[in-house]
C-alpha cells in the first residue's frame, strides 16, 4: 500500500477560518500538561506528534482547521456555507450573559462563524465532501447553523455522488436555541436517509467528545463508524448516569474503546493512521468492480 | 379532581369553600346555596383565567403532573379497537413504550406512544417513561409494519428523555434513536406526531419524526429539562424556571418557530380535568390531519416530510457575505 508521507498539522486553506486559527489554538506553549497522565510535554514534539500525548497516547482534542489539514490533500479543501452565522433565534438571555454576546466572542476566539467548517475536498486524489464539528465554539454544539452547514455537505455528496466525511466533536444540541437545535437531529437524519438511498459512503468519524444529540443522529449513523481512541462516545455523561443509577461505573464506560466492544463502532484509528485508513476505506469504494446497480 | 399544582391554591381555596358549604347538603340555607353557586361560577372563571396565562414553568408542572392522561389513556378513549404489539424480537418489550394496531373513527393505524406509569407498580414497569433501547428498537419494528400494511403512524410523545443507564450504553441508546430518526424520514407511509405531555430531547424525538408534529395545549417540547439547562447554562438548577422561559418550550412558541403545526386544545383547567373531552380533541386532530395527508402521494408526503424539516432553524440563520467573522 502507498504510504502517505507523515501528515502535519499546517494551517487549512479555509475561506472562514482566520489565518491564525491554528497558531492562536498553539499558543507558543513551550510545555503542555497531559490531562491523562499528568506528564508534561514539550509544545515542539507534542505538536508534532499531532497533538498525541508521546507517553500515554492521549489523543488531545484538534481544531477543525487542523483536523482538515490532518486529513486532506494539501490545498484540496474548499469550503462552502462558511458565511453562515446564527442570528439567536429564540433572543436567549441567561444570568451569565446573552447567547448574541456569546457567539461573538466565540467567534472571535476560534474565527470561525460557528462548530462546524463543511466543504469539497480530497484525500490521496479521492474526492469527498467533509464536514469537521469543532469543539471550541460553544463544546461543538449544533444548533441552526451546524444543522444547516451539515444538512448541505450531506446534500453536496448526494448530488455529486462523493462520499461523506463527518468528524464529530460535540457535546450535543445547543441549549441556547432550543427545540431548534433539537430538531437539527432530525433534519441531518434525514438528509443522511437521502443519501443512503442513493447509495453514496458516509463515513463518521467520531473523535472527543461525541455525546447525546450527536451521537443519537448523525454521528450513529455512518455506513462505517471510527472513533479516535479514548474519545468519549455515548448518549449521556458518566456522570449523569451514576446519578441515575446510585452506582460507580467501570472505568471505560462511553470511551471509544466500549463501544467498540459493544458492536457500535467498525474500528479505533489513531491519529496518525486515521488518514491512511479512510484512504483504503475510500478508495475500496472508488472504482473496482461492484455488481450492476439497478 | 382536586387542585393539586402548586400555582392552583387559589383555586384549591375556592373549592375547599365549596365543599365545605356542601358538607351541610340538606341542611344548607337558601343564602348558602347561592353562594355555593357562586363561588363555582368563580372557580371556572378563575380555572379558565389562570390557564390562559400560565408561565412555560407551570406548562412543565402541568404537562409533567402525575394526574396527565397518559397514553394508554387516550388509546382507551379513541380506540374502538386496539391489538397491543410487544416486544423488539431482539432483547426486551420495553413497557415506557407502548403500542400496536388500532382502529380510530374507522381508519386503521398503528399508533404507539410512551406510557409513564400511573401508580408506583405500572410507573416501575413503566421506568417512568423513559424508555431503553428496546423501545425504540419496538417502535422501528412498529413503523416498519406500518409500512408493510400502508398503515399511517400516530405517535404519542410524553418522556423525561431516553433513560440514561449504564445497559442502554451497552445496547446502544444513540444507535437506536439514531436510526428511528432515519427510518421515520424516509418511511413510506403518514406519521402523525403528538407531544400529549413531556417532549423531553432525544428521547422524545426518537419516535416524533412525522408529516405533522401537533402539540396538546399545555405540552413542552425541550432539547433538555430545564433543571438540566438551568444547571449547566446558569449553573444552578434552581433556575429552571428560568430556563424555561429562555428555551421557548411551549406550543405557542414552537408553532412560532415552525416546530410545531398545530395546537390541540385542553379542556379548561387541563387535560387532567377531563380525560374523555382531551382524547376527543386528540382523535379530532388525528383524524382532521390524516384526511389532509391521505390526499398526498407518497412521493409528495416524502418529500413535504424533507422540506418540513429542511426548513426548521432557517430563520435563525444570516449570511454575511465575505465571511468577515474577523
Amino acid at each position: 500500500m502507498k504510504d502517505e508521507s507523515q501528515p502535519a498539522l499546517t494551517v487549512a486553506q479555509t475561506n472562514g477560518a482566520h489565518p491564525d486559527t491554528v497558531a492562536r489554538a498553539l499558543p507558543d506553549n513551550l510545555a503542555v500538561k497531559c490531562p491523562n497522565c499528568r506528564e508534561l510535554l514539550l509544545g515542539k514534539d507534542w505538536e508534532k506528534n499531532l497533538k498525541v500525548c508521546q507517553k500515554c497516547g492521549h489523543h488531545f482534542r484538534l481544531s477543525a482547521p487542523e483536523r482538515i489539514a490532518l486529513l486532506l490533500d494539501p490545498d484540496s479543501f474548499s469550503e462552502f456555507a462558511s458565511d453562515l452565522r446564527s442570528s439567536d433565534p429564540l433572543g436567549f438571555v441567561a444570568r451569565s450573559g446573552s447567547y448574541a454576546d456569546k457567539l461573538v466572542s466565540e467567534r472571535e476566539k476560534t474565527g470561525l462563524n460557528d462548530a462546524v467548517v463543511v466543504g469539497m475536498g480530497s484525500i490521496e486524489g479521492i474526492r469527498l465532501a467533509l464536514a469537521v464539528m469543532d469543539f471550541r465554539f460553544i463544546g461543538g454544539s449544533m444548533g441552526s447553523v451546524v444543522g444547516e452547514k451539515l444538512t448541505q455537505a450531506i446534500e453536496r455528496a448526494a448530488a455529486e455522488r462523493a462520499p461523506l466525511v463527518i468528524v464529530s466533536a460535540s457535546g450535543g444540541a445547543r441549549q441556547q436555541e432550543g427545540t431548534i437545535s433539537l430538531m437539527q437531529m432530525a433534519k441531518t437524519s434525514a438528509a443522511l436517509a437521502r443519501l443512503a438511498e442513493a447509495g453514496v459512503l458516509y463515513v463518521s468519524l467520531l473523535t472527543d467528545p461525541t455525546t447525546a444529540g450527536i451521537s443519537a443522529s448523525f454521528a450513529f449513523l455512518g455506513d462505517v463508524i471510527l472513533a479516535e481512541p479514548g474519545a468519549l462516545i455515548g448518549f449521556a455523561g458518566p456522570r449523569v448516569i451514576e446519578q441515575m443509577m446510585h452506582q460507580r461505573l467501570p472505568k471505560d464506560v462511553n470511551t471509544a474503546e466500549f463501544v467498540l466492544k459493544h458492536g457500535m463502532i467498525d474500528g479505533i484509528a489513531h491519529r496518525r493512521e486515521v488518514r491512511a485508513t479512510l484512504a483504503r476505506l475510500l478508495r475500496l469504494h472508488s472504482g473496482g468492480e461492484t455488481l450492476a446497480g439497478a | 379532581m382536586a387542585y393539586d399544582l402548586d400555582f392552583e391554591r387559589p383555586l384549591a381555596d375556592i373549592e375547599k369553600r365549596i365543599s365545605q358549604l356542601q358538607k351541610r347538603g340538606e341542611r344548607m340555607r337558601p343564602d348558602e346555596r347561592a353562594q355555593v353557586a357562586e363561588l363555582q361560577q368563580e372557580l371556572a372563571r378563575r380555572t379558565k383565567e389562570l390557564y390562559a396565562a400560565l408561565t412555560p414553568w407551570q406548562r412543565v408542572q402541568v404537562a409533567r403532573f402525575r394526574d396527565r392522561p397518559y397514553t394508554n389513556d387516550y388509546i382507551k378513549r379513541m380506540c374502538d379497537e386496539y391489538f397491543e404489539l410487544r416486544g423488539d424480537r431482539r432483547f426486551a418489550d420495553d413497557r415506557a413504550i407502548q403500542g400496536g394496531v388500532a382502529s380510530i373513527g374507522g381508519q386503521t393505524v398503528v399508533l404507539m406512544g410512551h406510557q409513564k406509569g400511573r401508580d408506583l407498580k405500572e410507573r416501575e414497569e413503566c421506568n417512568f417513561g423513559m424508555a431503553h433501547p428496546e423501545g425504540y428498537r419496538k417502535a422501528l419494528r412498529l413503523f416498519r409494519y406500518a409500512e408493510r400494511f400502508h398503515l399511517p403512524v400516530i405517535t404519542l410523545i410524553d418522556t423525561t428523555g431516553a433513560y440514561p443507564g449504564l445497559g442502554d450504553e451497552e445496547r446502544g441508546i444513540s444507535q437506536a434513536i439514531a436510526e428511528n430518526l432515519l427510518v421515520m424520514a424516509g418511511l413510506r407511509t403518514p406519521i402523525i406526531c403528538i407531544v400529549i405531555g413531556e417532549g423531553g430531547s432525544g428521547g422524545a424525538l426518537g419516535i416524533g419524526v412525522g408529516d405533522k408534529v401537533l402539540m396538546l395545549e399545555n405540552a413542552v417540547y425541550t432539547v433538555a429539562a430545564p433543571e438540566a439547562a438551568a444547571s449547566i447554562i446558569w449553573r444552578d438548577n434552581a433556575f429552571a424556571p428560568d430556563a424555561a422561559q429562555a428555551m421557548k418550550i411551549t406550543a405557542p412558541e414552537l408553532l412560532e418557530l415552525g416546530v410545531v403545526d398545530s395546537i390541540i386544545p385542553e379542556p379548561v383547567g387541563g387535560a387532567h380535568r377531563d380525560y374523555q373531552a382531551a382524547a376527543e380533541s386528540v382523535k379530532a386532530a388525528i383524524l382532521r390531519e390524516l384526511a389532509d395527508l391521505k390526499r398526498l402521494s407518497t412521493d409528495a408526503l416524502l418529500d413535504h416530510r424533507y422540506q418540513r424539516f429542511r426548513v426548521i432553524g432557517l430563520q435563525g440563520i444570516t449570511e454575511v457575505v465575505g465571511a468577515a467573522q474577523k
